[in-house]
């Protein structure tokens, strides 16, 4: 798998070579840099914040909220235990990021985390990690091994009196801890289903305590950010979309894999990065932020470029940045019905109007796939999406209903032919 | 019902919360019970709930809600296939297909021999790599083709 490198968290990283992911490596091109810097030389926790402020780094997980916001909203000062809790929980269908993270430069997220619990006055954090990805566990344990034995974390930190423990949670297979309440709950050893909000986490979260929760990316970028200043971040990419940011291209093209480049680089460059697409076939549709995300037609992602502000106003979202891009061989109804099966399998049951609802939109569009769709599904469709979004305890219902509202958007006239004709445009998946 | 292997793994693991928070552990105690048994029988799962000191049902729900835990006996070696969208633009549900003909199974079924379950799994956070295949649930193989599953097949006794 390629990975094209152009950006803060790969910056230096030998994908050929076996130990490019261990300590020594990782100091050796400027790994824990960070770190010393905010110990040696006094950096106050309110410099560090403000910092990530000027960085304009958005949360990669999905969500793209301000981390140096989110990072000012733990009350540093409480008198009890506070905890920094890790998302790798990566299950967004298209997204696999946060594997090529912890498998291939571990050490840039137990360093930005480190960071992160200096800043908000944490001393203990967790990682929880996606359970299909147990080799991936096994190297962040590792990592974390070689860490302490540095003296770069545990008790007194480098010397002084700053101590910062860390440990690695591992999942066992449900899309829905990547909700963050919900991987709280996980985390201590419940089901995971989310809790309502308010109280936030940053409130009210692990054990009931102050929990500050990141994506493994955004924790990832911290130390350069530390190291090479917040501006110069931000400099990277856009205003307000600060930085790089790495893209995981799936489906029909040449090279999938992960691409880290700037934030605002146009659609259309990425792609002739990933290779092209394969077999030469036409571009027809692509979901450009993780299967949640309304999907949009080659026409109008070609004029995209990749960052926040410009895939919302195109009409979708960027998410955790998976790119899943489908040729014109694909069948919309039948990509629609995998899909909304996918939602329909991992709700998790908490909310009637999304265990109910999946299953729903499951069905109906399996009838449509199938040759048994009537004409007044489509409208079905979307009343029951109304009914779904907004009304449930956590996204998972609006993540559903988002791919229903996209395809009928762009592709309704291919729905319409599968109920009219009970066969399908195009023959391929 | 675990060997002195597995309860100092899962010792380690209760290490990493805090004292009063032993219930953290209850997933990786579940899982390396898993490892051992291959899959979770009621008795297992008390065992393992008594060990860390929580309710029963407490483990229960755990082994219940994550689709990971088997609660009834699976083959010798469990290959869970992905066949979510990503996967399917290359090859996974072509790859799942293959798997059904050639083991003679369909999803969710184990050959007579005892020696393969089949299951259709979700996003495994690997799409670049498709189709990818889960043995066991810990060892992930890339680039799945009828050659590549093959070869891996022969691989597992």
């Amino acid at each position: 798998m390629t990975v094209y490198v152009k950006g803060v968290v790969f910056e230096g990283v030998d994908f050929d070579d076996p130990n490019s992911w261990k300590l020594d490596a990782y100091v050796a091109r400027g790994g824990y840099a960070a770190l010393k810097k905010i110990l040696q030389t006094g950096m106050t926790q309110d410099e560090i914040i403000a910092e990530m402020k000027t960085s304009s780094l958005r949360g990669r997980g999905g969500a793209g909220f301000p981390t140096g916001l989110k990072w000012s909203f733990m009350p540093r000062n409480f008198p009890g235990q506070k905890y920094l809790v890790c998302n790798t929980d990566e299950g967004e269908p298209g997204t696999f990021k946060d594997l090529d993270i912890i498998v291939n430069n571990p050490h840039a997220l137990i360093e930005g985390m480190i960071i992160g619990g200096f800043a908000m006055g944490i001393t203990v954090g967790y990682n929880y990690i996606h359970g299909e990805v147990f080799e991936a566990y096994e190297r962040f344990e590792a990592a974390l091994e070689e860490a302490r034995a540095a003296g770069f974390l545990g008790d007194n930190i480098l010397g002084t009196d700053f101590c910062f423990q860390l440990h690695g949670h591992h999942g066992y297979g449900a899309y829905i801890c990547g909700e963050e309440t919900a991987l709280l709950e996980s985390l201590e050893g419940k089901k995971g289903q989310p809790r309502f909000k308010p109280p936030f986490p940053a409130s009210f979260g692990l054990y009931g305590k102050p929990t500050t929760i990141n994506n493994t990316e955004t924790f990832a970028s911290v130390p350069y950010i530390i190291r090479e200043g917040g501006q110069k971040f931000l400099e990277l990419g856009k205003p307000n979309n600060g930085g790089t940011k790495l893209f995981s291209i799936s489906g029909h093209v040449n090279r999938p894999g992960n691409y880290e480049i700037p934030l605002g680089t146009p659609f259309s460059e990425l792609l002739e990065m990933a290779g092209g697409m394969r077999g030469g076939r036409k571009l027809k549709a692509v979901i450009p932020g993780g299967s949640s995300a309304p999907v949009l037609p080659a026409d109008i992602m070609m004029d995209c470029t990749m960052d926040y502000d410009a895939i919302a106003k195109a009409g979708s979202m960027l998410g955790s940045g998976a790119v899943i891009v489908m040729d014109e061989s694909v069948c919309m109804v039948k990509a629609l019905e995998r899909l909304s099966y996918f939602y329909f399998e991992e709700s998790c049951g908490q909310c009637t109007p999304c265990r109910e609802g999946t299953g729903w939109l499951y069905r109906v569009v399996h009838r449509i796939e199938h040759g048994q769709g009537r004409p007044e599904d489509l409208d079905l469709l979307l009343s029951v999406g109304a009914n779904i979004a907004g009304r449930t305890i956590c996204a998972l219902g609006d993540a559903a209903v988002m791919p229903v509202q996209g395809m009928l958007k762009h592709f309704r006239a291919e729905f319409e032919h599968h109920i009219e004709h009970k066969n399908c445009l195009v023959r391929g998946y | 019902m675990l060997t002195p292997e597995s309860l100092a793994q899962i010792d380690r693991e209760l290490t990493k919360y805090p004292a009063d928070q032993r219930r953290s552990a209850t997933m990786s105690a579940l899982r390396i019970a898993q490892v051992e048994h291959r899959w979770l029988s009621n008795e297992l799962i008390e065992f393992v709930a008594n060990y860390i000191g929580i309710p029963p049902v407490a483990a229960y729900e755990v082994a219940t809600f994550y689709n990971m835990f088997d609660r009834k006996p699976v083959g010798r070696h469990k290959l869970t296939v992905c066949t979510n969208l990503p996967c399917a633009l290359s090859g996974g549900a072509d790859a799942g297909k293959y798997l059904q003909q050639k083991l003679g199974i369909g999803y969710g079924e184990t050959t007579a021999d005892g020696r393969f379950t089949l299951m259709e799994g979700e996003c495994m956070g690997a799409c670049g790599y498709a189709p990818v295949m889960l043995v066991n649930n810990h060892s992930m193989c890339n680039h799945m083709t009828p050659e590549a599953i093959d070869k891996k097949l022969a691989e597992l006794e």
